[in-house]
């Protein structure tokens, strides 16, 4: 490394300006999250990877109840032995996190006889307890579709009075809100229940190829422990059915390049039998496989499928196009099963030693075992639970808004969480008292200030991490989450000195090297830019973005490691991506010619 | 046509007769009996060595004269080896050798055009300093007269009588009966492009993958070191191509018209092309594995692509050394728990 970067470090949190005008808007985070002096102590990093676009004031749930799972999992439950949790902050609608390592050899200790009481029984009873974590998925599921609707009528009703209910309707407003919020933080408890275990017993696994065979490239050990029918796969395996489904019908007419999904669904309602039949197949693929969101769960505007059914409809017209040329467009999972058999026979045989190889089938049977809960629990977690959470806020957000609150629906998402509480209260209040709620005359001029400095925000780059650089990473959970080390921080750092290279690196995530026109994509709405044949270039992806990537050439994303999602939807699709770049969103600039050598990690601008 | 007491054509040998045959022969046949392709030809055994030899020990010592020489006595040495080189390159052959030669060269021509071919000394001994010595000096590419073959393997046989080879040998208190060389006459390729591939990583020791240095034309360009090759690193199971290292080759190894090897300039145009098609990498790596499990441990391959066939052909495969004897530490054995590899991951930092 050179000595440049040695002595450099990122700007402190304190040198971090408030973008002008936007001062009330970052005030009305919570106090615990702003950053303060002392922070400037530590090594905070902007955590683009979940966080890519400025925070509304309402999302920020995310953070809080995430992290607060993911800390009390490492700390308190299974007290991994050299990390404790994660503290986050925000400045400018981006959030950074740090993590707090144990450095102590005596608490290590300590904590490695804890953790072994407790990660080994869970490793040990994996099967029996992911199982019992789908069951508790499913139930909060379920309780959460069982909320009540929300109402405030004008006199309570008659029947409830009746049966001596004793409880007014507008109590069970603040209930269900806390029940909604309650089953939000719930539910990332679960997430987090498995998460770091798992991605440990995957990365021992790796850590091992990597010593065996120095070389091994992270998308070839990705694909040994890959499942074939991981439940991350199946909406897109939906649309692909569903694609040949209209084929079968003779009903691929219907779908064509550039009409909406209302424009789609209503050609086949007058299509007869054969429309009514198709509808019925998709109304089945709707639930559960539609209930994924475009995004990662992060963003209330990241709707679900369900939701918003543009982007499943966006890619039926190229399904179905190639079903009629006679592509199976399914997967064969008889053959991928066997291939990855093979793969791991190959390996095995390479190895030195019989000891080796009993080590070897140690270690990928124990990374076999953890990786279901891995790619599974993303889809019940981030996307079903996350849209009907968010669908719930919906709701009370179309309450306060026919209160005259605010103007829109999607305007509650402009509040914390704290807030919507008091706005909720306010509401109730007024119903009892019956006088006239004070939110519709204090919110209106704050959510505009807080919408204008959204947009603001989002022009400016944020720095990819603050304060000193440690020199060591040593936190397993942001180098198995975020895929950060010292190596790709000085790759950062490196990056910035040059601004001149006509080269971004980043991790090699899919092997193949193409040239095309690169296309800068930096939220969702802007998918439908992408033409077919250019490379997309992204802060983060996802697999729900599965669809799209028959029309892209290469991926290219800021963030994220080998086993990220542009990774693995990338190798799904053979096409060669570079992910964890840091910077490939601001450096490459839309429209350029640019070569992606996914086997190296190298993006050349041409 | 048929083997014979002098000669042996490669499909007739293998790995087993290398002590007649030397190390590069005894490899040759073994390729070409595991269905590899490789150049066509034949070695001159040991035994025409022998004979050789005894006939020019009929008129003067030859082997006695190294064996009085006192290792430590360099000026002697390289009196005598001076010598001993001059007699063995300069004498005929006994004429019943010459002719078995001569057939089996003619042989390997075809509708009467007279075949090129390489010479190559095939060294019997597997030690690497012995090896060393008979080492690129030796090979004689684009031998275009048959009376030229003939000088080549006598200068061949000539290395043997080098200061080097002599002074180790005097060293070693090696036996002269027991010196001998057995050389290889192979047709020639005209190759587009040639190169050599270890069927492991020569600079991390990985088995897993294949690493292919190639450039335009002959391969002694490569191997002598006088252009920069192309370098892949091709995945042995996945076939993947992570590394691609293309690099400026200015100049080609190509025919002289009279014979041998002449610096040729390449075009400006080709110069920083990829030497190599992805599907050619991918037929080396099938060849490199086929090799590799031959003979059950990881190769260091010599290869050519004919420029007008296209065809790719092995011209050596020897085993991998370097990284071979070496001791390497397990990655990891088992554990009587196996749950505790993971705390190669939560342990922190050792």
């Amino acid at each position: 490394m050179n000595s440049k970067v040695e002595k450099r470090g990122f700007p402190l949190p304190s040198s971090v300006k408030v973008v002008p005008g936007t001062e009330a808007a970052q005030a009305a985070y919570p106090y615990t999250i702003q950053f303060t002096p002392p922070d400037d102590q530590r090594f905070w990093f902007y955590n683009s990877m979940h966080f890519p676009e400025p925070m509304h004031a309402f999302d920020m749930v995310t953070a809080e109840a995430a992290y607060c799972a993911l800390g009390a999992v490492n700390t308190r439950v299974q007290c991994l032995p050299t990390t404790l949790g994660i503290d986050h902050r925000i400045i400018n609608g981006r959030v950074y996190i740090g993590g707090n390592a144990v450095t102590d050899p005596a608490e290590i200790e300590k904590r490695t006889a804890e953790f072994q009481k407790r990660a080994f029984y869970y490793y040990a009873n994996w099967e029996t307890l992911y199982a019992q974590w789908k069951q508790k998925m499913l139930k909060l599921i379920q309780d959460s579709q069982d909320l009540p609707k929300l109402s405030l009528p004008e006199f309570e009703p008659l029947e409830h009075v009746h049966a001596g209910r004793g409880v007014a309707t507008n109590h069970e407003l603040l209930v269900t809100y806390q029940k909604t919020l309650e089953g939000y933080f719930r539910m990332w408890h679960h997430h987090f229940e498995f998460l770091l275990l798992g991605y440990g017993a995957y990365l021992t696994f790796f850590g091992f190829c990597k010593k065996a065979f120095p070389e091994i490239t992270d998308q070839t050990i990705a694909r040994m422990v890959a499942g074939i029918e991981a439940e991350i796969f199946r909406p897109d395996e939906e649309l692909r059915r569903l694609a040949r489904h209209a084929v079968e019908l003779d009903l691929d007419a219907h779908f064509v390049e550039g009409t909406t999904a209302d424009e789609i669904l209503a050609s086949l309602r007058t299509a007869g039998e054969p429309g009514h039949r198709w509808l019925e197949e998709l109304a089945k693929a709707r639930d559960p496989w539609f209930n994924i969101n475009v995004g990662d769960g992060f963003y209330h505007y990241h709707r679900g499928w369900n939701d918003d059914l543009s982007m499943p409809f966006a890619a039926l017209p190229e399904y179905t196009r190639r079903a009629r040329a006679g592509e199976t467009l399914l997967r064969d999972v008889g053959k991928l099963q066997q291939e990855r058999v093979q793969l791991i026979a190959d390996y095995r045989e390479l190895l030195g030693t019989d000891e080796e190889r009993a080590a070897y089938d140690q270690m990928i049977g124990l990374a076999h075992r953890v990786f279901p809960y891995v790619e599974g629990h993303k889809f019940y977690c981030e996307h079903w639970y996350t849209n009907l959470f968010f669908n719930k806020i919906r709701e009370f957000g179309t309450l306060l808004q026919e209160a005259g609150f605010f103007a829109k629906q999607e305007d509650v998402f402009h509040l914390t969480h704290y807030e919507l509480e008091l706005a909720i209260i306010d509401l109730m209040n007024a119903w009892s008292s019956g006088s006239a709620p004070r939110g519709p005359a204090h919110w209106p001029p704050i959510i505009a200030q807080r919408k204008a400095a959204i947009v603001e925000w989002a022009k400016h780059t944020p720095p990819p991490a603050l304060g000193p650089i440690p020199d060591v990473i040593d936190d397993p959970a942001i180098v198995m989450l975020w895929g950060i080390t010292r190596e790709s921080l000085d790759n950062w750092l490196s990056s910035d000195d040059d601004k001149d290279s006509k080269e971004v690196r980043g991790f090699a995530a899919s092997s193949g090297v193409v040239e095309g026109t690169a296309r800068i994509v930096k939220s969702v709405e802007e998918i439908s830019r992408l033409q077919p044949g250019d490379i997309l270039v992204c802060q983060v992806t996802n697999p729900t973005w599965a669809p799209i990537f028959q029309k892209i050439r290469a991926a290219v994303s800021d963030i994220g490691g080998s086993m990220s999602h542009a990774a693995i939807v990338a190798r799904e699709y053979g096409l060669p991506a570079v992910v964890g770049t840091g910077n490939a969103t601001t450096k490459i600039k839309d429209g350029q010619r640019i070569r992606v050598d996914g086997g190296r990690g190298v993006v050349t601008l041409l | 046509m048929q083997s014979s007491r002098h000669i042996s054509w490669f499909r007739d040998v293998g790995l087993a007769d290398r002590p007649a045959v030397g190390g590069k022969g005894g490899s040759l046949g073994e390729l070409q009996r595991a269905g590899i392709d490789v150049p066509p030809g034949f070695v001159v055994r040991t035994e025409a060595f022998e004979h050789f030899i005894r006939a020019l020990e009929a008129q003067a010592p030859l082997r006695a004269r190294v064996e009085s020489l006192d290792s430590g006595d360099l000026d002697a040495i390289t009196a005598v080896s001076r010598e001993l080189r001059a007699r063995v390159e300069e004498a005929e052959l006994p004429d019943d050798l010459k002719q078995e030669i001569l057939a089996a060269h003619a042989a390997l021509g075809s509708a009467g055009h007279a075949p090129i071919v390489a010479v190559r000394s095939s060294a019997t001994t597997e030690d690497a300093t012995d090896a060393s010595f008979a080492g690129l000096q030796d090979t004689f590419l684009w031998v275009m007269q048959p009376d030229d073959v003939l000088r080549k393997i006598r200068s061949c046989w000539a290395s043997l009588y080098s200061v080097e080879s002599v002074s180790y040998r005097r060293r070693q208190g090696f036996p002269e009966a027991a010196v001998a060389m057995a050389v290889v006459v192979q047709t020639m390729v005209d190759a587009r492009t040639a190169g050599v591939m270890f069927t492991r990583s020569p600079t991390t020791g990985d088995r897993s993958v294949i690493t292919i240095e190639g450039a335009w034309g002959l391969g002694s360009a490569v191997v002598g070191g006088e252009v920069t090759p192309d370098r892949w690193v091709v995945g042995k199971i996945t076939g993947e191509i992570p590394v691609r290292d293309i690099s400026d080759k200015a100049i080609r190894h190509a025919p002289a018209p009279g014979g041998g090897v002449v610096d040729q300039p390449v075009d400006d145009a080709q110069r920083r092309e990829p030497c190599l098609s992805d599907e050619e990498l991918q037929a080396l790596r099938a060849v490199g594995r086929k090799v590799e499990r031959h003979y059950g441990r990881p190769q260091d391959i010599e290869w050519a692509i004919d420029r007008h066939t296209n065809h790719l052909l092995l011209l050596q495969s020897r085993p991998e050394t370097v990284w071979s004897n070496r001791e390497i530490a397990p990655a990891a054995t088992a554990a009587a728990d196996p749950l505790t590899h993971v705390m190669s991951i939560f342990g922190g930092r050792k």
